[in-house]
């Protein structure tokens, strides 16, 4: 099947692509960055845009930089420190190698291998698996857990909204139709951070059917300021609070992050789809959440 | 509205008119007459359209052609010089790596992008990148197999030289 017909515009500039979003928004224009989301969904006429403004062709966008986190809104209490700066043009495939020093960096490598294969990673990119929001997407989970705060831009300016107001539901998000997400920034963690993944998917390169993602400090051999994020299983990722608010303070153990694993598993509403019933995505939820943590720790 | 573009590939220019929803796979095939990328879900799953866009595999039909004007386009038919093949196509000769031949363009395209990488994977990252691409009759080992003894026989020869 091929998609419905629509208008090619491939802008030089930013200025020049918000420009023409804004003009072609009406008529269902979007953004094309990879593609690699866009153009199947689009053969499979689930959308038929009127307007693709294609953003390849923007010098600068796929850019990495770490600045100085600046306290904004809507985070006024953003702890000072550093952010990892990810823009709109950065593919999958550049976090292959470690993208910063540090736990982030082997965190980002190790998530990446996870999404789809390797071709589709060479031009699919960070930002536009935000702006996709599949439930099942682990650029999505990083942000939620992390707390990302996403750069959001138009002609009528600009906006920076916290992941958790920013995933709406199954592929929707706070983007207005004449905004475009020009970059995501995560906060680095302290150099001694303990960060962990895990993914069920049935087969290497598919879409998870649940995946984990914690991350912790140690305070003298304590656990401090846990995160749980748990993605593929509700329409968006989610942080869980009963299974943080277990293991903080604890010293870390098996027997803590099986419980903390269980907290996840019991707090969990899963999607309910054919042949995956709730009860197995619990128990899904519960192994990579506690793989996620042993990953952590070890 | 069609828009003219030239695409140039396996060093040769192409101009053609296409509709901005013509993949870059349908236009190759369709208008380049260059019919060695075969096309087989048409989603991005199987792998059969990979071809190399300025240096990286990429599925041709997750591509539009109007997206791919300037960028330097190889596909299988750039492969062989002449009579002789490319040492991929030895190997895959060799090792019995195709059977109905469907996805070989496919993953040649692939493992000649992934050896031609100035960093040449390593064995564990050669396995999982070649299970990007679907094969449903020949089987993986003599893929893995074929492309492990080109990857010996090019960084060999590269190494001579
Ligand atoms: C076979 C296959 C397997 C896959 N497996 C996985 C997987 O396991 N995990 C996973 O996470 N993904 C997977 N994907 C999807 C892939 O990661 C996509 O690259 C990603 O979801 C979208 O990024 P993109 O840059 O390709 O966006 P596009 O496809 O270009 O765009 C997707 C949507 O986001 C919008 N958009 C894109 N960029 C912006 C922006 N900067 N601002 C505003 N809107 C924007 C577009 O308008 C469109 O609606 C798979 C894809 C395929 C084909
Ligand atoms: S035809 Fe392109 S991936 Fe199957
Ligand atoms: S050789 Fe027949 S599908 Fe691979």
């Amino acid at each position: 099947m091929r998609s419905v017909a629509f208008q090619y515009h491939a802008p030089r500039s930013l200025d020049e692509a918000l420009a023409i979003l804004a003009e072609v928004a009406p008529e269902d224009g979007r953004i094309i960055a990879g593609g690699q989301s866009l153009v199947p969904t689009m053969a499979f006429r689930f959308v038929r845009p009127g307007h693709l403004v294609d953003i390849n062709r923007i010098a600068g966008l796929d850019r990495l930089s770490e600045q100085p986190v600046v306290a904004s809104v809507p985070a006024p209490d953003a702890a000072p420190g550093t952010e990892l700066v990810i823009g709109a043009l950065v593919r999958h495939a550049a976090f292959h190698r470690p993208v910063v020093a540090g736990p982030l960096g082997r965190l980002l490598t190790e998530v990446a291998g996870h999404i789809a294969h390797y071709p589709i990673r060479m031009r699919g990119t960070f930002c536009g698996s935000l702006a996709h929001a599949d439930p099942a997407s682990e650029w999505c989970l990083v942000a939620s857990t992390l707390d990302a705060r996403l750069v959001l831009r138009s002609v009528r300016g600009e906006r920076i909204v916290r992941a958790d107001d920013f995933f709406t539901g199954v592929m929707s998000t706070a983007i207005e139709p004449d905004e475009m997400l020009v970059e995501a920034r995560i906060t680095l963690p302290s150099a001694g951070a303990r960060m962990g993944f895990d993914e069920f998917s049935r087969r290497r390169g598919d879409f998870a059917l649940a995946m984990a993602l914690v991350s912790f400090d140690l305070v003298d051999g304590r656990i401090h300021s846990p995160r749980v994020g748990v993605s593929g299983v509700e329409d968006r990722p989610c942080r869980i609070a009963q299974a943080e608010a277990l293991l903080e303070g604890c010293v870390p153990a098996i027997d803590v992050f099986q419980a903390a694993a269980r907290a996840a598993a019991a707090a969990v509403d899963p999607l309910e789809q054919p042949q995956l019933p709730a009860i197995y995505r619990r128990e899904l939820v519960e192994s990579s959440v506690r793989r996620a943590l042993e990953r952590a720790w070890v | 509205m069609k828009h003219p573009i030239t695409l140039t590939i396996n060093g040769h220019r192409h101009e053609v008119e296409v509709e901005p929803r013509r993949t870059l796979a349908d236009v190759i095939r369709e208008e380049c007459r260059l019919t060695g990328t075969h096309v087989g879900c048409e989603h991005g799953v199987c792998g059969a359209c990979t071809v190399i866009v300025d240096g990286d595999p990429v599925r041709a039909c997750l591509v539009f052609a109007v997206q791919a004007e300037g960028a330097q386009i190889r596909t299988v038919e750039g492969l062989a010089q002449g009579s002789q093949l490319h040492p991929l196509q030895q190997a895959f000769m060799d090792h019995h790596a195709l059977q109905c031949g469907f996805c070989t363009p496919g993953f040649l395209m692939l493992s000649t992008a992934l050896l031609e990488r100035p960093d040449p994977p390593s064995d564990a990252e050669l396995q999982e990148a070649l299970s990007s691409n679907l094969c449903r009759c020949t089987g993986y080992k003599n893929i893995v197999l074929a492309v492990r003894a080109a990857s010996k026989a090019m960084h060999a020869t590269s190494g001579a030289a």
